[in-house]
């Protein structure tokens, strides 16, 4: 296991690369110059002259990219131009929040996704699966920001129960997690649906059934066991996704995350900002990738059986024989 | 006997094709997707002869007014029909959409198809190229390339295409490894046929199936996208009607006069509903496995 989580790992090396290159390009070839947003008309040439020196902008690509690079090795992603702080100490002031709202919006898509999609596959075809299954869709086709902007006006203008922007208190959390939830609930729901009915299916669940085991018990230990990979990694995907992609469900609640951050310092052309923002949320949503890939083998001991060293499988044949098998 | 026999032989001489469309006409959900995509390509189409040719006559006088019956949906901050830019707004979602769809579509499917076929190194290379687009998240992806490159119809359509790109080089790439394996390729190599005959004549048509389903989504969620970066003022430079940028626009005075920002959401949804609808429908007609 430890063998396959460093391989993992080093394959990550490659794509980061490719991701600094690509962010980093498109940042070095866009029109416009940081000094003139940053600096402002009033900056005389002399002052902008003195800021592309400092920053080193006057350096060939190639200089630039690879000093870069050596610095984000040594864990410096530069200075952010607007701020003068270390980019990231900007990104760990924003990040717990970001973080904390997908941590929210995750547990409302989990509770909301997963029980109405058993439910649903446990009575197919009935009225419960097809309103769940209509309102599902509805979900994944709702811009998350009109979801948002329309909750405000139930929930903050009409019946004045809570707040529509900042995050301060518990209560401000409730409706950017809700928004951002419910969207995700809709595909968890559709995937524990299907992975659900597909478990259902099995003559191990026909046999559980036959030897008068209980309905409940064959439903959650027996399908909902078998169906936990697809769910899991449809969370673990969507999970990725709010920490990444909630950037503008952070901008109509206000909410000082990283995706908000990241956009205003696209907007004045904040470099350091720009490039570390989006390697740190890359990097991140490798690692939940990773860890997901690693949940598959605590919940599944077919694939805890593939990771078995081979030192461990001449200790254990049966071991060794299922791995063989692919089983 | 001959009576009989005469509906097998009626089966047998159904095309696939028609037994799709029968299976797609059955499934209600999806012909519903259908049907709202007819409209809206209607309306996209003829946005003139529906709601009326101009859509930036501004009237300071008549400013957020509700529905009447001279503006079936109320009027905008600038006092400008929202029906009339809303139907035109259809254009724009899917001139984009679609334009950014087929960038998306050329792109991935030529490097899944190759990455597919050739295997092991070309293939490694291919799919850590896709790996590094996808580890960026999208909005954060068209954001980027749209604040570089200005934001105009084309620089979005590049930057909805890259976004979407990956996901048709992964579909691809999975249905050609299953195909690859199969015997008329094995045969078709044998008679000599070239590498880009047998990708291109034999595997491709074999593969479309999952394709067709992702243009359908992928469509969907380039509409959500487009309508995402308008709404933070990257998507479409004004004047013209786009649904993202009217709901940014009404974001202002949502307390005072929601119904700005209630319909061109409705819009969305709508469009990104039948969309999806479509595409469902489509997934269990061509390959009624899948159907759960």
């Amino acid at each position: 296991m430890i063998k396959y989580i460093g391989r993992r790992l080093l394959m990550m090396i490659p794509v980061m690369l490719g991701v600094v290159l690509l962010v980093f390009s498109m940042m070095y070839f866009s029109p416009g110059n940081p000094e003139d947003y940053i600096l402002g008309d009033m900056a005389t040439i002399e002052d902008k002259e003195a800021f592309r020196e400092e920053h080193g902008l006057n350096d060939p690509f190639l200089v630039q990219y690879f000093n870069y690079l050596i610095h984000a090795l040594q864990g410096d992603l530069g200075t952010s131009y607007t701020t003068k702080l270390p980019v990231w100490d900007e990104i760990m002031e924003r990040f717990p929040t970001t973080f904390k709202l997908a941590v929210f919006s995750t547990f409302i898509a989990i509770v909301i996704g997963v029980s109405t999609g058993i439910i649903s596959a446990v009575k197919q075809y009935s009225i419960w699966d097809n309103i769940s299954r209509f309102i599902a869709i509805i979900g994944v086709s709702m811009p998350t920001f009109w979801e948002g902007l329309m909750l405000i006006i139930l929930f903050s203008v009409i019946l004045r129960w809570l707040p529509s922007s900042g995050f301060s208190t518990w209560r401000h959390w409730i409706l950017p997690a809700i928004t951002i939830g419910t969207h995700s609930a809709s595909s968890v729901m559709r995937m524990t649906r299907s992975s659900m009915l597909e478990a259902i299916r099995q003559d191990y669940i026909r046999t559980a059934m036959a030897k008068g085991q209980k309905y409940s018990v064959v439903i959650w230990k027996h399908a909902f066991r078998n169906a936990t990979i697809p769910v899991m990694t449809i969370i673990g995907l969507q999970f990725g996704r709010m920490l990444g992609g909630s950037a503008i469900s952070e901008i109509v609640f206000s909410i000082p995350g990283l995706g908000n951050l990241i956009i205003n310092a696209i907007k004045v052309k904040n470099a350091p900002l720009v490039q570390g923002g989006i390697l740190f949320m890359a990097v991140v949503m490798s690692l939940i990738n990773l860890l997901v890939d690693v949940l598959y083998a605590y919940v599944d001991p077919r694939i805890r059986s593939q990771y078995v060293s081979n030192k461990a499988k001449r200790k254990n044949p049966v071991a060794e024989e299922k791995a063989k098998e692919g089983v | 006997m001959a009576e009989n026999e005469k509906p097998k032989a009626v089966l047998a001489r159904k095309s696939q094709l028609k037994d799709i469309i029968h299976r797609f006409m059955k499934n209600k959900a999806a012909v519903l997707g259908f049907v709202i995509i007819i409209v809206l390509v209607i309306c996209a189409l003829f946005p003139a002869q529906i709601a009326g040719p101009d859509y930036t006559e501004q009237n300071l006088r008549n400013r957020y007014q509700p529905s009447s019956s001279e503006h079936i949906l109320g009027t905008d901050e600038l006092g400008r029909d929202m029906f009339t830019r809303i139907v035109w707004g259809s254009r724009t979602s899917l001139t984009i959409g679609l334009a950014s769809i087929m960038l998306a579509c050329s792109l991935g499917v030529t490097i899944g198809l190759i990455a597919g076929y050739y295997g092991k190194t070309v293939d490694n290379i291919l799919m850590r190229i896709i790996d590094v687009l996808m580890a960026v998240p999208n909005v954060l992806l068209g954001i980027s390339i749209v604040a570089a490159l200005g934001n105009s119809t084309r620089v979005l359509v590049l930057a909805i295409g890259l976004g979407s790109m990956p996901a048709f080089a992964r579909v691809t790439r999975s249905a050609v490894i299953m195909v690859r394996e199969m015997e008329y390729i094995e045969a078709a190599r044998a008679t000599g046929a070239s590498d880009g005959r047998i990708m291109w004549k034999y595997i491709l048509p074999n593969s479309l199936a999952p394709i067709i389903v992702q243009v359908s989504m992928g469509l969907a969620t380039s509409i959500l996208t487009i309508s995402g970066l308008s709404f933070i003022g990257l998507g479409v430079p004004a004047p013209t009607p786009e649904w993202g940028s009217m709901l940014s626009s009404g974001r202002a005075v949502i307390r005072d006069y929601p119904h700005i920002i209630l319909y061109p959401g409705i819009a969305i949804m709508l469009s990104v509903f039948a969309f999806n609808l479509f595409g469902d429908g489509l997934r269990d007609a061509l390959d009624p496995r899948l159907k759960t």
